[in-house]
């Protein structure tokens, strides 16, 4: 059987996180109660205009700069046409001719196999970064044969990244969606949060065998978590494979990821072949942002968005940060890539480091190895972890002082979890695990164990 | 025709100021003016209540002697498609019947807060599509000059009665409410819009001055739009210098419409002996469009002689691709509106139809019950030029097309020429029983060459009444600009209407079954 390869593409729209929305001042909340965050522009009342937001477009560039993209000093916005109930104004404002940001690339990194034990680094292709209106959102009561509109969301700001057909599995796909929601978190353009709506995924799967043309096409949708992108990928990938061995064919169709049955099903044909009928916005002019080379002397620097301005004050992104830990820490990239990968992580370890004698090299596999697995047993983030950083710093610093054992100090740690206040030193001495570091006490002890089982030594002499 | 008559100013403002008459008087004598007009069918939307809360507070400001600027007091009315907070804005379609908008337009904002009184909101085509004001739901709209003596005195009575119900003609549109309303004499300026000539049109046809302003100088935010790349509000007055003045009021970049300009606007005053001896006027050959009547051919010859006399170079240019226009404007338009008409889908404000078997039914319904012929065939057009397969043919070239229309201008009024000067219309008013026997297409077509163009390139152009017909009706000129120069604009246009003296309006003593009679000799005194 000839191999198949796999393609993945991804389209992400991360919700920016800014104070109110792309193009009206209505503000941007989670969870709000229906349709209390609506301006007169959200709800499409007739002759109202759209505004640009100043902070969605340097979410936007900044976003751009990270993904290493072109950014456009020149940028369009156009009409998309489309009817649905959470759309009012019967189309959406997007960039479709000329977007914001242009031929980036992302940088990720993955377990090769399932020991982790060693990465690989890998990269992704930027294909664009455009700014879009987000839409409201409809529920369908079937029962009462009604639509529950929301607009409480329709408007706000949304960057869509999209990744070029670069990956070839779940694996890959996860990987690359997680270093850009650590980066949007890192430079705070988007919160990234999947489960609220914030980072939403949709995958573009194909497969066909090497040397022949890139296989027809599906859009993946509904896809809610990390874990399930890859879970959504592979299973696709499969179904594929198997349809055409099968000698079947593939329809260019969009399919929905169902969770709980972990496969992929054909989505209801909402739309059909959509022409959007696409038209330049004639309320917004053109784009135009500026460099330290183009800005104008007499240019006042709070009227416009200075590219250069904004690229000084990127934050280190995570791989910047990596490195750095490897090297001022002298830990494994592996190390410093878990420890990112957890939200408050890195900021624990530190703290202890510099709350401890014990070397960084040790102290991370404590971390790692112990805290980490704890926390994740009990579904606890690190924020919420019952042992703070000093403490756990306390008790290494015991066992760096040979004041106890190894062994010991796990006890320690097992109490420390309850969360009862006490202090490792009070354990030690409660549960009495001091090492007892005195030689002729030491002798005693052996000797008071050999003398009551005279028995077994001479058995263990005599081999 | 002779070229004789008065100018109005604001002199009703120096009046209030003196005291001699007060908003309240001059408000409730408005109001009674536009009960007794009511036949006209210029208003949509009668606000009285709200104008007379809006004459007292005058009234307050003139006797602290505070009064807010030359605006106070005086009675102005607003083309319904201007959104105005609590007071029904309909658009003159069944769709926005009923719809009180929660806003006000910024421009009628601006009125209101220099102390103007809002009469009410004024009949127009639906949606501001069309060139009779004749298509709208509640009706159209009828020329004051139907009813003057100047037009009577000169029309050929078939008998008494048929006379007055059947020979009264067309306003011209689509703002033709808020033309009739200033040419009545029932408010002293109205807010028109112009897209495609809907404020000049009935400006020339009802005998009073239509300033389109540059596209970016005066606010869009609240008008509800037609096609946005090429809408402007526009200003309905009865003499030069009023306009200036509405125009001083409304212009200026207001953050709410990111295509308005930056520049700080500085609003002016005209001479009072304009000069136009430095100019160049430029008449471009092209605007001797077929159809062109041999009445205004002649009145436009006169018009360019008259400069000529007083020492201006007058030259005969050309705007070769001013053919093209109006099948441009029809692709670049109907494409704008399929777009701007997309979010009327009942859902959030507005006509919801019965029918709601799903959503797309009710979509449908909605639209079929809500929107006329006109528009949903606009719509249809519109969508069309917008499919991916026509796209490019269609859309792009007529935009194309566009920038060489407006290229035509840059390069006149780049080579010297100050001033165009053009006719408006191709005829005078037609009666609406001969208007309608055209559909609304073919009319907007035939009528809108002459005052398309200058949308198509922003500038401004204005519409001065220059002489009555052989029918007694009014026929006008107009004169367009260079962007932003609306100041040596109406500076020429100020100048033109004092050498022409356009006759006033003798609105004859109309007796109606189950209308009151209602006397002229009253309302002409206002000032």
């Amino acid at each position: 059987l000839a191999p198949w390869i796999p393609v993945v593409g991804l389209e992400i729209h991360a919700q920016i996180s800014s104070n109110s929305k792309l193009f009206s001042g209505s503000q941007v909340q989670f969870a709000a109660p229906p349709n209390s965050l609506v301006s007169f522009f959200d709800a499409s009342l007739p002759g109202t205009l759209p505004v640009l937001n100043r902070r969605c477009v340097e979410a936007a560039v900044m976003t751009g700069l990270a993904l290493n993209c072109s950014i456009n000093k020149k940028s369009l916005f156009d009409r998309k046409h489309y009817f649905y109930a959470d759309l009012p104004a019967g189309y959406q404002i997007t960039q479709q001719r000329v977007p914001i940001a242009v031929n980036g690339s992302l940088s990720y990194s993955l377990y090769v196999d399932n020991k982790m034990s060693q990465m690989v680094t890998r990269t992704v292709r930027i294909k664009q970064i455009q700014l879009e209106q987000d839409s409201g959102k409809s529920l369908h009561d079937d029962t009462r044969s009604q639509t529950l509109v929301d607009l409480n969301r329709a408007g706000v700001g949304l960057m869509e990244v999209v990744m070029e057909p670069d990956m070839c599995c779940g694996e890959e796909a996860a990987a690359a969606v997680r270093e850009l929601q650590l980066i949007l978190q890192t430079l705070g353009s988007s919160q990234a949060v999947m489960a609220e709506g914030q980072l939403r995924v949709d995958a573009n799967v194909s497969v066909h065998h090497p040397g022949e043309p890139y296989g027809v096409r599906t859009e993946v949708k509904n896809i809610n978590s990390i874990r399930f992108l890859a879970k959504a990928v592979d299973y696709e990938i499969q179904r594929q494979i198997k349809e055409l061995e099968n000698g079947g064919a593939i329809l260019n169709e969009t399919r929905a990821f169902d969770s709980k049955l972990g496969c992929t099903v054909p989505m209801r044909d909402k739309e059909g072949k959509q022409d959007y009928r696409f038209m330049p916005e004639p309320n917004l002019p053109p784009l135009i942002l500026y460099d330290a080379k183009s800005l104008p002397a007499n240019m006042n620097h709070q009227q416009v968005v200075n590219i250069d301005w904004i690229h000084e004050r990127l934050p280190d992104l995570p791989s910047v940060k990596r490195v750095k830990l490897v090297e001022q820490y002298g830990i494994l990239p592996e190390h410093s890539f878990a420890l990112l990968n957890e939200d408050g992580l890195t900021e624990f370890f530190e703290n202890v480091v510099k709350h401890t004698q014990m070397k960084p090299k040790k102290v991370i596999g404590w971390i790692l190895n112990v805290l980490l697995s704890y926390l994740k047993q009990h579904s606890l983030t690190v924020k919420e972890s019952p042992v703070s950083s000093v403490l756990l710093a306390d008790l290494l610093n015991l066992l760096e002082k040979k004041e106890i054992s190894s062994t010991a100090a796990k006890q320690v740690l097992a109490e420390l979890w309850k969360g009862e206040g006490k202090t490792p030193l009070e354990i030690v001495k409660e549960k009495k695990l001091e090492l007892i570091q005195d030689q002729k006490e030491l002798e005693q002890i052996c000797q008071a164990v050999i003398d009551g089982q005279e028995n077994e030594v001479i058995m263990m002499v005599l081999g | 025709a002779a070229l004789k008559g008065k100018v109005w100013r604001f002199q009703v403002s120096a009046a209030l100021k003196e005291g001699r008459v007060t908003p309240g008087e001059l408000c409730q004598r408005c109001l009674a003016l536009v009960r007794s007009t009511s036949f006209l069918n210029a208003y949509i939307t009668v606000a009285e209540e709200t104008a007379l809360k809006q004459a007292e507070e005058s009234e307050r400001r003139y006797k602290r002697g505070q009064p807010l600027g030359v605006l106070d007091g005086i009675p102005v009315a607003v083309k319904d498609n201007f959104n105005t907070a609590g007071i029904e804005t309909t658009c003159a379609s069944n769709m926005l019947k009923g719809y009180i908008s929660p806003y006000n337009a910024t421009v009628v904002q601006k009125l209101l807060d220099q102390g103007a009184v809002l009469l009410g909101k004024t009949n127009l085509d639906e949606f501001a599509m069309g060139s009779g004001s004749t298509d709208g739901v509640f009706g159209p709209v009828r020329n004051p000059w139907s009813y003057s003596r100047q037009y009577k005195e000169k029309s050929v009575p078939k008998s008494h009665s048929e006379d007055e119900e059947s020979n009264w003609v067309i306003t011209g549109g689509s703002s033709g409410g808020s033309a009739a309303a200033v040419s009545s004499f029932t408010c002293f300026a109205a807010l028109g819009s112009d897209t495609g000539g809907s404020t000049r049109n009935p400006a020339a046809h009802c005998g009073v001055v239509g300033l389109k302003p540059t596209y970016g100088l005066i606010s869009r935010h609240g008008l509800i739009p037609l096609v946005n790349s090429m809408d402007v509000p526009g200003i309905l007055t009865r003499c030069v210098d009023d306009a200036a003045v509405v125009l001083g009021s409304l212009a200026g970049h207001d953050p709410k419409d990111s295509t308005t300009i930056q520049d700080n606007f500085k609003p002016f005053e005209l001479p009072d002996l304009p000069d136009v001896s430095k100019l160049s006027i430029g008449i471009p050959k092209e605007y001797q469009a077929p159809g062109l009547s041999s009445e205004i051919l002649a009145l436009w010859s006169k018009a360019a002689d008259l400069f000529k006399n007083a020492g201006a170079k007058v030259i005969e240019v050309s705007l070769p691709h001013t053919r093209y226009s109006i099948v441009c404007y029809h692709v670049l338009c109907t494409a704008e509106v399929a777009s701007n008409m997309a979010r009327f889908d009942g859902l959030e404000y507005g006509h919801r139809s019965e029918i709601n078997k799903s959503t797309e039914s009710m979509y449908a319904a909605t639209r079929r019950e809500g929107f006329n012929d006109v528009v949903r065939g606009r719509i249809l057009s519109g969508n069309y030029f917008l499919l991916k397969q026509n796209y490019e043919n269609y859309f792009i070239k007529a935009q194309k097309v566009r920038r060489l229309i407006a290229n035509d201008f840059l390069k006149v009024f780049g080579s010297g020429v100050d001033i165009l000067l053009t006719p408006t219309t191709l005829s005078d008013a037609v009666p609406y029983m001969e208007f309608i026997k055209e559909d609304n297409r073919t009319r907007s077509a035939q009528d809108d060459i002459l005052t398309q163009a200058a949308n198509m390139a922003g500038l401004p152009a204005i519409n001065v009444p220059t002489a009555l017909s052989e029918r007694g009706l009014p026929i006008g000129l107009q004169f367009i600009g260079r962007s932003f120069q609306e100041k040596q604009l109406l500076t020429v246009a100020k100048w033109f209407e004092k050498q022409v003296k356009f006759p006033m309006i003798q609105l004859e003593e109309v007796k109606r079954p189950n209308h009151n009679v209602f006397q002229h000799e009253k309302s002409a005194s206002f000032s």
